[in-house]
Formats: C-alpha cells, structure tokens, sequence
C-alpha cells in the first residue's frame, strides 16, 4: 500500500442520539482506491460511522454531531453543502438488497433522471456501463424491462451496487452488502469489490471477519463507540497492536 | 361433566352465537335491498332519470338530483383530494415527530369521529354566510370536503407509512431530494391505498344528507345545476323529500332513487377494492 493523501478524513468527531454518544472522538482517514473494512460487534459504531460519510444520519431525529468530516478536503457538513450533490459523489449499498420496485433499467437510470439528465442515448450508455461493471449485465441484457423484484438476492443487491455506480461516484459505502447473501452471491460481490477499487474509494461495514480480511486493504476495529486500532488489513490480523481487537478477531468476544 | 366437554360445547355454542350475529346483519340488509328492488325497480327507466321535479309522482323524476349529486362528487374531490392527500404526506414525511405532531394526529383522528351536522353548521356559518357563496353548489361541496378531509388525511398517512423506509433510504443515497423521493417512490408505492381511502371517503360524502340540508340544499330546484355557483339537490335529500310525502306514488320514486344511490356507492366501492387488489399485486416487498 504506497498510496498517500486522504479522500476521507474525519477529525475528532463524535456523534449523539438525543443524550446517547455513539461515537466519540473518532479520527480516521480513508485513502483512495482503497477498501477499509469498518468491523466490531453490534452497536459499536460502525454503520453510524458509515452513514456520517454521506450523512444519512440527518434523517434521524435526534441525531447530532461534533468535529469535523472532509471529502477532499471540503466540510461534507458546511453550510454550503448541497447534501444531494454529496450523495451523487458518494454511493451506498445497503445491508438488505433495496432495488425500487421498477423495471432493472429504471432502478439504474433513476440517478442521472432525477438529476435531469434528459439524454436517452446517454442514460442507456450509462445503464449499460453500470450493469457490466457490477457484472449483471450478461445476466439482464435480454429483460432491462422486467421488474427489479423478480431477481434473485444477489442479483438485486448488484443492481443496487449498479444503481449506485450509474451516477459516477468517487466513493461507495457499503453497509453488510452481504449480510442477506448466500455464499455464491457473497463471493461475487466480494469479487465485485475488488474490481472497483481500481476506480473507486470503497468503504464497507461487515460483521464477517474473513470478509474484512479478503476484500480490505484497510481495517478499522470499533467498539463501544470508539476508534480502538486503523491499520493495513494484514497488521490488524495478523499483529494487532489492542488487546481488544486481538480478542475480537480471533472471535473470543463479540 | 369433564372440563374438555364443558370447553368444546362452549366452542361450539360461541360458533352459532357468531354466525346468527353475522346472518342478522347480512339477513336484515338483504331484507331491505331486496324490497327497495321490489318497489322501485319497474320505476326505473330513461323518463325516470330525465324527468325534472313535480308534484305528481308518475312525472317526477331525479334529474336534478343525480347530476346535482355528480357535481357535488367532482367538486368535492376536487377540493378534498389535493388537501387531504398533501396535508397527510406533509405530516407523514415532512413534520417532526413530536408533542405537536401527536397533538395534530389526536385532533385529526377526532375530527373524523364528529357527526356531520356540526360540518354543516361549520359550513352554512363559513361558506354560506361569512365567504357569502349562499345555498351553491360551492358552499356545499366545501362542507364535504371539510367533512371527507379527516379521513383522506388519515389514510393517506397509513398508506404512506406502510412504504418501507429502505426505499427512501435508497431513493436519498442516489441523491435525490425529499420531494423527488417522495414524487417518484413513495406516492406510486401508496397509491393503492390512497385512492381506497379517498374513494371511501368520497362514497361517504354521496350518501350525506344532513349537513346538505343546513347549508341550504333545497328538495325542490326546478333546473339542473349548471355551474358552481347554482342552488342544488342531491339523491338523498330527494329521496328524504319523497319518503316524507302521503302518496305512495313517491314512496315507489323514493325506492327508485335509492337503488341508483346505491348503485352509485356500490360502484364506487367496488373500484376501491379493485384498485386495492390491483396495487397489492403490483407491488411485493
């Protein structure tokens, strides 16, 4: 891992529901083209740390934050931030497959329309792209009109992944993609994940230790809302530095 | 006796308790739908429909009643379905949940529960006399909307809550805005259930008679109403006009007109369900 210079940064930020502080003081970097796995046991933080990246947490009620989180170096929380505009620039692919209940080519086209784009020439070339690269599109070419509903779990959640990539973003968070997966499904997305972090900046929730080993470059261990060890994927499993995330790991706790 | 018989005669006894309550129901409805048919059924024909008023009964007809009753349905919808439908997805998705939110659901529900005739009273002191719209067509199918509109916005945010919020979770993460989100995901996902409630809504209103009555819509117009601002009839003001007559002339016309009221609340139901099923179908979590 030789590259430098953050794509994310989060500075001493912490994060409340109403008087509850699920995350506190959390100070991480992500690089880009990479994958970082964000791992620990329920409740510790983790997906709440996800949804602060393309503040998915605003629809919370009671949701409120301190510190600071820069994409590129701008305030993705500054008053000038248009939270549509930073959602186009970062992608997310939830924990259970969520395709609209539309035809295939309407779920990946919904990102460019609702942004106006007009093109039908372009929507379908950008369809199209998506689909190859979220390897669905030898599996779908022949019915983009059939409803999304009738795939399979897998199939679904690579729509979802195409859905995300259709509108070009420079990040791809992922919240347990595999959870609701079987193993054959799971290796496909997995497989998937490597791929596109040729081109993008990849950021993935899981609960599965051997997933966090085979698809991140990065490893972030989170407990009890707190940051405990960020490190390449290979030092935190090989010889982490915490006691805490030893144990987690090798499965003696969480 | 064991306990296990004493158990299953119970078993069996609440058994036919339930189905003489059902059949009663059932038995007295079909009782009264089955005369309403006897008498009124050879009165109805194409004279019957486009006769005007009169006082003989053979020569009346319910012209100006059914299509009073059709402009005070369009104008009512008209007026109920943006408002109600837009106040609801406003309290479902838009306001805070809160002291203030819950107070309105309360009050809300409330209204729905509240007899008609203090609608009518509401509407003959706002629309007839303070906006001065008179005995209208307007004022009284103001009053039904104010009537229906409880109900529509109760619907529509039990419609709306039941689209699953990891369709708004991924309608946002594309980027798209609360409205779009809304436009494009969530209202075609509750449609079926918004039409079934605001139809219901809408065959209530049809059927109303007593808040028609005190803002002013007369038994007797001589013409069919031709434009918003004009005194009006409906079916069961007509048919309470007749009913209350000696001749049994009108008491046939009153049956008569009660089967196209009926047909009309029939039909309207009937949609509803149609539109439920449809919706349901089309849509699979």
């Amino acid at each position: 891992m030789s590259q430098t210079g953050h794509k994310i940064q989060s500075k001493n930020v912490d994060v409340f529901y109403g008087d509850n502080k699920a995350l506190s003081n959390i100070n991480l970097n992500i690089i880009p083209n990479t994958v970082t796995a964000l791992i620990g046991p329920s409740g510790c933080g983790k997906s709440t740390f996800l949804r602060l990246l393309n503040r998915m947490n605003d629809y919370i009620d009671s949701f409120s934050m301190n510190g600071q989180v820069t994409m590129d170096g701008q305030d993705i929380y500054g008053p000038k931030v248009q939270v549509e505009e930073l959602r186009t620039n970062i992608g997310m692919v939830f924990q259970k497959p969520n395709p609209f209940p539309k035809s295939i080519f309407e779920n990946v086209a919904y990102g460019l329309k609702i942004q106006g784009v007009k093109d039908k020439k372009f929507i379908a070339n950008r369809v199209e792209t998506a689909l190859k690269q979220s390897a669905l599109w030898d599996e779908v070419k022949d019915d983009l009109k059939k409803p999304a509903l009738s795939l399979s779990g897998g199939q679904q959640q690579r729509l979802c992944i195409a859905r995300a990539l259709a509108v070009d973003p420079k990040v791809i968070l992922m919240d347990e993609p595999t959870s609701a997966l079987d193993p054959i499904s799971t290796a496909k997305i997995e497989e998937l994940i490597f791929e596109l972090k040729q081109k993008y900046t990849i950021v993935i929730v899981t609960h599965n230790m051997q997933q966090a080993g085979r698809v991140s470059d990065y490893t972030a261990f989170f407990y009890m809302g707190e940051l405990i060890e960020f490190d390449e994927t290979t030092n935190i499993f090989t010889h982490p530095k915490e006691e805490r995330t030893q144990n987690y790991i090798t499965g003696r706790f969480g | 006796m064991s306990k296990g018989k004493i158990n299953r005669i119970k078993d069996k006894a609440f058994g036919i308790l339930g189905l003489v309550a059902t059949l009663s129901g059932l038995i007295i409805l079909a009782f009264f739908i089955g005369q309403i048919l006897y008498e009124g059924l050879s009165r109805l024909d194409l004279d019957f429909m486009k006769d005007l008023p009169s006082r003989k009964p053979e020569k009346a007809g319910i012209f100006t009643a059914w299509v009073g009753t059709l402009w005070v349905l369009v104008m009512t919808t008209l007026f109920a379905f943006p408002l109600g439908v837009s106040a609801g997805i406003y309290l479902e998705e838009y306001a805070k949940k809160g002291k203030f939110s819950d107070l309105l659901e309360i009050n809300i529900s409330n209204l729905a529960g509240v007899p008609s005739i203090i609608y009518g009273l509401l509407g003959l002191e706002i629309f007839g006399r303070v906006m001065n719209l008179g005995n209208s067509l307007l004022a009284g199918s103001f009053t039904l909307a104010l009537l229906i509109l409880p109900i529509i916005i109760v619907a529509t945010r039990e419609a709306v809550r039941a689209v699953p919020n990891t369709l708004r979770m991924a309608s946002y993460g594309l980027g798209a805005s609360k409205w779009q989100t809304i436009w494009n995901q969530i209202l075609p996902a509750s449609m079926g259930g918004i039409f079934t409630g605001v139809i219901l809504a809408i065959s209530r209103a049809v059927g109303e008679t007593a808040p028609l009555i005190v803002v002013g819509a007369l038994a007797y117009v001589p013409f069919a109403p031709s434009g918003p601002m004009d005194e009006f009839t409906v079916l069961p003001i007509q048919i309470f006009n007749w009913i209350s007559r000696p001749q049994h002339g009108f008491a046939v016309n009153a049956a008569a007109a009660i089967i196209i009221l009926l047909g009309i609340t029939f039909i309207m139901n009937g949609i509803a369900v149609y539109l439920r099923n449809r919706w349901q179908k089309k849509i699979n979590w």
